[in-house]
């Protein structure tokens, strides 16, 4: 069984908000196929399981309640290596200015 | 109450007028017109008590830098005495890095003044950051709501940052897959709560940018001794646009060349969840700044305070490869770090430049602060990792969604000029709608010259002919 998370953890929730096929008229067909959903973080009101059911209270103070997708959502976005194409113009502009 | 889409667009008249305050309404003088200065008067603040409000959250006073090493590129490939000065204005100096400030200032000091508990904002750009950096200071709850996720759950990095800076700030950010929804599950959120619309296209908003504006004239007089000869704004759903020419006129820059900047995306589709993730800029481009200047009041407010073809004189299209070189000599030769999205009108003013005299003066009007996720590099290697080639190459060979071609030298670069006269008929044409255009008023005629900067009678013989083609039309 799935670790009980006890109230006030920081989670995120996730919502089907309006199914495939309840969607705005006359977006693309790749777009009115699938749900559109949303994530939202906040502190569990009370316990509950991950991969469950469960209601948070939000930053703005709302209640929203979710399937919980993930404990302690964080940052892990980086900046990565560079890219070798974006650095040789950089080289020759450097140059051309020296 | 219902939350299905239908409904609560249903109920969208209505929430608005809670959530803004402003009965847009009363502004209506024709079939068509309504009075767009009334609208800005609205605001009800002189300039200077603009100044006051954003000087007072450290916002605007931003440096004017002369990037004389850009400068000194473009004269590298500039015919003999050609080659302007290029100045920046650093608005990465704001407290959350952009702008964007200047526009949430004024609506979070609006929101605070009236009573409202909180504000809301749909957008996954910089601007959600500055509600709740502002927000954070007034003491105001704040929702942002974002475009954020493809259908696999994938997210460009430089929204994972923005999304780490609103929380940073204090703010409830709701995710949402793709799709314009975005807009319907702002209008349930204000519902729900009550909170101020912080909508990018009030008047606060393109009232908060006029300060730019007039900044720009102030420190270009006073490091040249004369008004710019043109001002490159990056160019997406208009206010920036707006206000910036707005305050230009203000301070009596007149003659100055307004010329707005957008990234070509054409070809791809801004609400298709395949689509999404194969451009590399969410802002600042041609799937916002070709349907905004043609259709302003397809926003998410009744009238538009952003209406950039009241004001632009060009209107050009870069690639983004030409806006990842501009981000990458900014880094190399002038040692500042900013964008990339902010970074569209510099990739046109590096080409602009070589055109104009040595003494001419050209202005990049913004900056934008760059961290990880929100950075070239971390968007080239999304883009690569979502099937984008990335290469050097010339600007012809850049494909939306396909190709990112950089070029690798400055000659390389190029702008796409889009004809004014092509969209000023299409915004006519949208304007009409179905609508008999011998129903129109004076007024109306007035209203859609004011518009479109055309004469009243070249409005009238434009609507003749529509009037003439569609009667043509019925008959056939």
């Amino acid at each position: 069984m799935a670790e009980i998370l006890e109230a006030g953890r920081w989670v995120r929730v996730h919502r089907v908000e309006l199914a495939a096929g309840k969607r705005a008229p006359g977006i693309p067909p790749d777009t009115a196929g699938v749900p559109f959903e949303t994530w939202i973080n906040g502190y569990l009101i009370e316990p509950a399981q991950l991969g469950k059911d469960g209601v948070v209270r939000t930053a703005s103070g709302r209640l929203v309640e979710g399937h919980i997708v993930e404990v302690d959502p964080g940052y892990t976005h980086s900046f990565g290596p560079p890219p070798q194409s974006l650095r040789e113009a950089g080289r020759r502009a450097s140059e051309r200015v020296r | 109450m219902s939350t299905g889409y239908e409904q609560v667009l249903g109920r969208r008249d209505e929430i608005m007028r809670r959530s803004l305050g402003i009965d847009y309404e009363r502004f209506r003088v024709g079939v068509l017109a309504w009075d767009y200065e009334a609208l800005m008067r609205s605001v009800g603040r002189t300039a200077d008590d603009v100044e006051r409000i954003q000087r007072e959250r450290g916002v605007g006073r931003t440096p004017m830098r002369e990037a004389t090493n850009l400068t000194a590129l473009v004269r590298s490939v500039a015919p003999a005495g050609h080659g302007a000065r290029i100045f920046v204005k650093d608005e990465a100096a704001n407290p959350s890095g952009s702008f964007k400030d200047r526009r949430a200032s004024l609506s979070v000091h609006e929101a605070a003044e009236r009573g409202y508990r909180g504000v809301i904002a749909a957008t996954s750009g910089n601007y959600g950051a500055a509600v709740a950096s502002q927000a954070a200071r007034a003491g105001l709850a704040c929702i942002v709501v974002q475009e954020a996720r493809d259908s696999r759950g994938a997210i460009q990095p430089e929204i994972v940052e923005k999304a780490r800076a609103c929380e940073e700030y204090g703010a409830e950010v709701v995710q949402c897959s793709v799709g314009p929804e975005l807009f319907y599950l702002a209008l349930l959120l204000l519902e729900e709560t009550g909170y101020f619309n912080a909508s990018l296209y009030t008047p606060f908003s393109v009232a908060g940018i006029e300060t730019l504006g007039r900044e720009i004239v102030n420190d270009v007089r006073r490091l040249t001794n004369r008004d710019p000869d043109v001002v490159v704004v990056t160019h997406a759903g208009g206010g920036n646009v707006t206000g910036t020419a707005r305050g230009l006129r203000a301070a009596g820059a007149e003659a100055t060349e307004i010329v707005g900047v957008s990234v070509d995306l054409r070809g791809l589709h801004m609400a298709s969840d395949r689509d999404f993730n194969r451009k590399s800029f969410t802002t600042g481009h041609s799937g916002f700044s070709l349907p905004f200047t043609t259709r302003p009041d397809r926003s998410d407010v009744p009238f538009n305070a952003a209406r950039s073809l009241r004001h632009l004189d060009r209107m050009l299209l870069v690639t983004q490869g030409e806006v990842f070189f501009a981000t990458e000599v900014l880094a190399r030769i002038e040692g500042i770090q900013r964008g990339p999205a902010g970074n569209t009108s510099l990739a046109a003013a590096l080409v602009l430049a070589r055109d104009l005299p040595v003494d001419a003066t050209i202005v990049v009007q913004e900056t934008e602060y760059t961290g990880a996720g929100k950075h070239a590099w971390a968007q080239l290697q999304f883009a690569a990792a979502n099937g984008v080639e990335v290469r050097n190459g010339r600007r012809e060979e850049n494909r939306p969604g396909e190709v990112i071609a950089i070029p690798l030298d400055v000659d390389g670069l190029g702008v796409d000029e889009l004809d004014l006269g092509a969209v000023r008929e299409s915004y006519l044409a949208h304007a009409l709608g179905g609508l008999d255009a011998s129903r129109l008023d004076e007024i109306d005629v007035g209203f859609l010259a004011d518009e479109t900067r055309l004469t009243v009678d070249d409005v009238r013989s434009r609507l003749e002919r529509t009037r003439l083609a569609g009667a043509g039309s019925s008959q056939a």
